[in-house]
């Protein structure tokens, strides 16, 4: 299978494993991304915030680069990413004024703007079939909280999914053998962007979710962003030492819960580079998986 | 005195109209924004009051409240709105409003963020977290705070000592120079 693929600026640096797991997953599920050539931000949170013109005008630039690529489809891993691109996408088709207008800003024209497709939504389209027919390892032991976090599923009606009880993520992660627990908070935001402005803010309200993943019964939670990850794994160092009683908890990219169910070790999906340590058996007759 | 009653006086309602392509007057203040919000407990003004401030004419109190710059965005609000009111994406115009007019911005650590985050993509096209990480320290001063986990990105290859530019950086450039919001303070 054959795909258009925007990265983002996280999958090649604080995301790293984000991106090194995805292609060794995608390989083995026979599907080919094609990067687009020379893409650039989406502006994030930060150009929405501040010039809704210089958001619409970067996410668009991407697309437009895409289609100049003749890509009819596109996955964006990072939710954030996607969101901007697809909300890019909507607000383009909606106002046609709008369109020509940021068509003048990048100097560039839109006329086909490819499917967009978030990393849930892209496993949907390769099929659990296919997961599980590759599968080499039954992650049974996996207790999974899947967290979808603000941007995967809202604003409502964006794609397929429930935006208030979505269950994409869920089964996909069942094909790997996996248990997926109900709980509260798969859709509670972290903080985002606001990690390094508002780490206080970041601190508790990603503690609430660690929080409500383990008192539903999780040994690992599996997100599919890298600002999720980021808030959800490394604020855990600083949640400790404001929290002497928080007990940590794993989290695994989508496409790393994946890869360990298709038989990769931790170190070929960079698991090892995650701060909270990751010690689930990955097979049921050993307790410990060797490092 | 000529009468003008018929001449429609631009408002700063107006501004936020064009951005969002919808009409404040369409909320009709249920709060279910508010209730559902992640980040409520952290703002001055409810998120419905601040629809409430623009709907009233209130423009100052909307721009000088810290809610606008603590909203992150997250799409609850927009997602749950019986009037399909895209809230989310009315504060983003209500900061863009704010920043065009110079309004004293109430959170100064979060706009200093996201300026050193645009710098960054501004000059290289994609994100720079060095860059970012530098230029966010000098805005704020704050050198040595959330510095621990650092180290250990560095030896994992996560922060990339060198930017990476686009080839198509003058486009970015110029993206840049024909959309940013200039004047604030």
């Amino acid at each position: 299978m054959q795909i258009g693929y925007y990265p983002g600026c996280s999958q090649e640096g604080t995301a790293k494993e984000y991106d090194k797991s995805l292609r060794e997953v995608l390989k083995v599920l026979d599907v080919d991304p094609t990067e687009i050539n020379d893409w650039s931000c989406c502006g994030a949170t930060s150009a929405h915030v501040t010039s809704h013109k210089l958001s619409l005008a970067l996410s668009a630039r991407n697309l437009a680069l895409a289609e100049k690529q003749g890509l009819k489809e596109i996955f964006a891993p990072c939710a954030a990413c996607y969101n901007r691109l697809l909300t890019s996408k909507n607000e383009l088709q909606e106002h046609p004024e709008q369109k020509y207008e940021i068509e003048t800003i990048i100097e560039e024209k839109i006329n086909n703007i490819p499917e967009i497709y978030n990393i849930v939504n892209f496993f949907q389209k390769i099929g659990k079939d296919k997961i599980a027919e590759k599968k080499k390892i039954d992650l049974k032991n996996f207790k999974a909280a899947c967290y979808y976090g603000c941007l995967l599923v809202r604003p409502s009606g964006i794609n397929s999914d429930d935006s208030e009880q979505p269950n994409s993520m869920e089964e996909i992660v069942k094909a790997t053998g996996a248990q997926t627990i109900d709980w509260n908070f798969k859709l509670e935001c972290c903080g985002a962007a606001h990690s390094i402005a508002r780490q206080d803010i970041v601190v508790d309200l990603s503690k609430k979710i660690l929080d409500d993943a383990i008192k539903h019964g999780a040994n690992v939670i599996v997100v599919a962003c890298p600002m999720c990850h980021s808030n959800l794994d490394m604020r855990q160092q600083n949640i400790k030492s404001k929290f002497s009683d928080f007990k940590e908890i794993p989290v695994l990219y989508l496409s790393e819960i994946l890869g360990l169910a298709l038989g990769f070790d931790k170190k070929q999906l960079g698991i090892d580079t995650h701060f909270i340590e990751f010690n689930l058996p990955v097979r049921n007759d050993v307790q410990e998986v060797s490092a | 005195m000529s009468h003008h009653n018929t001449t429609h006086v631009r408002t700063i309602s107006d501004d936020i109209t064009d951005i969002t392509s919808q009409n404040p007057e369409l909320c009709y203040q249920c709060g279910k924004c508010s209730a559902g919000c992640p980040m409520r407990n952290y703002m001055d003004d409810a998120p419905n009051v601040i629809v409430r401030y623009i709907q009233l004419g209130l423009f100052e109190k909307a721009m000088n409240s810290a809610t606008i710059w603590l909203c992150a965005g997250c799409l609850t609000c927009s997602s749950r709105c019986p009037k399909n009111f895209d809230l989310a994406k009315f504060m983003d115009a209500v900061r863009e409003v704010a920043l065009r007019n110079g309004v004293k911005v109430k959170e100064k650590t979060i706009l200093k963020f996201h300026k050193a985050f645009l710098k960054q993509i501004k000059n290289h096209g994609r994100s720079y977290e060095v860059g970012l990480v530098r230029d966010y320290k000098m805005a704020t001063f704050d050198l040595f705070s959330d510095v621990e986990n650092s180290p250990k990105m560095l030896l994992d290859g996560k922060l990339n000592i060198f930017p990476h530019n686009v080839k198509g950086k003058d486009k970015i450039k110029s993206i840049f120079e024909k959309t940013e919001v200039k004047k604030c303070k």
